[in-house]
């Protein structure tokens, strides 16, 4: 029998029940949320369950929403059944001020290193993770860059004396 | 007790007690053809474990694209695996037809699917001469480097460039191929074959060649899948997962081609599965030749998208027409607004599942876009595929992954 959205999306309601919202997305594929205390749960099961097999983990990566209180940063777990060939979008919300996700790396392998470039990048704290360290940025920085609080370099500023690139300094 | 024997080096404690070498394998070293770093933990030549660290040329794309207007990003895709910007190049234009509900002409995909397996090709050609070089045999990756020139020069009468193509627009491409490039092409289709019949000769069966690549850094299926594998490397493990058969996009679906899988999933296997491949986009391209050639007529004209919002008018139109001049200032200027959405959309890049997750607030840029980029994420099984092996062959290993440090790095 095919894996169909509705079947999915019965099979997580019947196991977590209130926790679970779901969003249909006009575009590709299913979405869902839970409370983010429950993200292992949900991957485990979907990843044991017989007949969902998630067992893919396409891609973590995570978004800052500045404007949503209490929920500014969200964790985005795409996932595979490559048997079927379904995909789904998994997301959890968590606060920006205690940033703290249990890691899937004891489910996937490669969760390691998404999650470390998400850390790096968003600052979310994956506890449990066996390495959480900065994966494309200098071990020194201080800030997570991918926020939107740190907005681009204005391209229109004159004030940085920066011969290398052209811009303010002499002009000749 | 280090400063007692080297005054003037500046050893970590306990350096010469313990049993093993620190060895270090780049950042920038011959053997990993790209700029990354491995520190090798090693007790005399086998490797013991490893440490990775990337990030040296990191650019930040994904800042960068929330600041631009859609056709604007196509540049830094090009800069992600810059053996096959082509295939980053549609697969973007493609994530943006989806989001942007864009219906593309036929003959648009056949032109696209003829790009974006020349692309393939060269992305293999040069892999597997790369893994060449690495046991010892330098002339083969010299002779291929001629062919992949052709392929270039393809790529330069359609769009202007070599390398970072930045080849077509959203909606399809920038002008129709012209005569050249389909000369070329056939020029390319005839001489190919002969060529790689002569490649395979050189080193398939090869005893030196068998023997340094044979159970080199093999992964099973199972450890593959949950490494986050895909592409060529996968199918090396023997799982049949191919994009372009799974989720057919740009009409893939209208050819008929198959997907060669190993077993072992080692470097010998990898390599075999890599020239399979370039077999298998040989054919793609040669019947995709043959279905833009049965256009006729005006529909052997077209070459994009009825898009006006999002597709740049002819230049004397601007010049002559006012909506042309309107819709032209629009896109240049980037006051199209983008409709809200969000989408995930992959395509087979050449060494893997080249992922594009496009956040729309509805504004004029990306609120998010996140690359999933495949050799980011297959990196981390160097550790566990390479624990036990030579040094020589952790190098085979590394050139047989095809990692690209641009597409690793973003």
């Amino acid at each position: 029998m095919e894996l169909t959205v509705d079947y999915i999306q019965e099979r997580l309601l019947e196991n977590f029940g209130e926790e679970i919202s779901f969003f249909l997305d006009p575009y590709d594929m299913l979405n869902f949320e839970t409370p983010k205390e429950k993200n292992l749960k949900v991957l485990q099961f979907l990843f044991d369950d017989e007949k969902l097999n998630f067992r893919f983990l396409t891609d973590i990566c995570a978004v800052h929403y500045p404007s949503e209180k209490g929920r500014e940063l969200a964790i985005v777990y795409h996932l595979h059944n490559l048997r079927d060939n379904v995909r789904i979008r998994y997301k959890i919300f968590t606060s920006i001020e205690s940033p703290d996700i249990f890691t899937a790396t004891n489910i996937y392998e490669c969760a390691n290193w998404m999650e470390r470039e998400t850390y790096d990048f968003f600052g979310i704290n994956f506890v449990g993770h066996p390495n959480l360290k900065r994966i494309q940025n200098v071990d020194e920085m201080d800030y997570f860059p991918m926020r939107k609080e740190y907005p681009m370099e204005d391209q229109t500023r004159i004030d940085k004396d920066d011969e290398m690139f052209g811009r303010g300094g002499s002009v000749i | 007790m280090s400063d007692l024997i080297f005054p003037n080096i500046k050893l970590p404690d306990g350096s010469l007690e313990k049993k093993t070498t620190t060895l270090n394998m780049g950042p920038t070293h011959p053997a990993t053809h790209g700029v990354f770093q491995n520190i090798l933990e090693m007790d005399g030549e086998r490797v013991i474990s490893s440490e990775q660290t990337v990030g040296y040329i990191h650019r930040a794309f994904e800042k960068i694209a929330e600041r631009r207007p859609l056709y604007q990003i196509t540049t830094l895709t090009d800069r992600l695996n810059y053996c096959s910007s082509p295939i980053n190049n549609m697969g973007w234009h493609i994530t943006c037809e989806k989001l942007l509900k864009i219906q593309i002409p036929k003959r648009v995909d056949y032109l696209r699917v003829i790009i974006m397996e020349l692309a393939r090709i060269s992305d293999h050609l040069i892999c597997n001469s790369i893994v060449g070089v690495d046991t010892g045999a330098l002339s083969v990756f010299l002779y291929v480097m001629q062919y992949r020139e052709l392929i270039y020069e393809i790529y330069e009468e359609i769009c202007g460039s070599r390398l970072t193509t930045n080849i077509g627009r959203i909606g399809g491409f920038e002008r129709n191929f012209n005569d050249t490039a389909f000369s070329k092409l056939e020029k390319f289709l005839k001489e190919y074959p002969h060529v790689l019949k002569e490649f395979e000769a050189l080193l398939q069966r090869n005893r030196i060649f068998m023997e340094r690549t044979m159970g080199a850094g093999p992964i099973s299926a199972d450890r593959a899948l949950n490494y986050g594998f895909t592409g060529p490397n996968l199918r090396a493990a023997g799982v049949d997962y191919d994009i372009r058969v799974h989720t057919p996009y740009s009409s893939y679906q209208d050819f008929d081609f198959k997907i060669p899988v190993g077993t072992t999933g080692d470097c010998y296997d990898r390599f075999l599965v890599r020239n399979q491949e370039m077999w298998q986009s040989l054919s793609i391209i040669e019947q995709a030749y043959q279905k833009v050639q049965e256009f006729k007529g005006a529909e052997a004209e077209v070459f994009h998208a009825d898009t006006p919002e999002y597709y740049l008018p002819r230049k004397q139109d601007v010049y002559t027409k006012m909506e042309e001049l309107i819709w032209h200032f629009k896109i240049i200027m980037g006051e199209t607004k983008i409709p809200v959405g969000e989408v995930y959309n992959s395509v087979e890049g050449a060494n893997g599942e080249l992922g594009f997750y496009l956040i729309s607030d509805g504004g004029r840029t990306p609120y998010r876009l996140h690359f999933r980029r495949p050799c980011f994420i297959y990196y981390q099984a160097f550790n566990e595929i390479s624990r036990g092996c030579m040094l020589s062959d952790a190098v085979i290993i590394l050139s047989s992954l095809n990692l690209i440090a641009g597409e690793m790095d973003a």
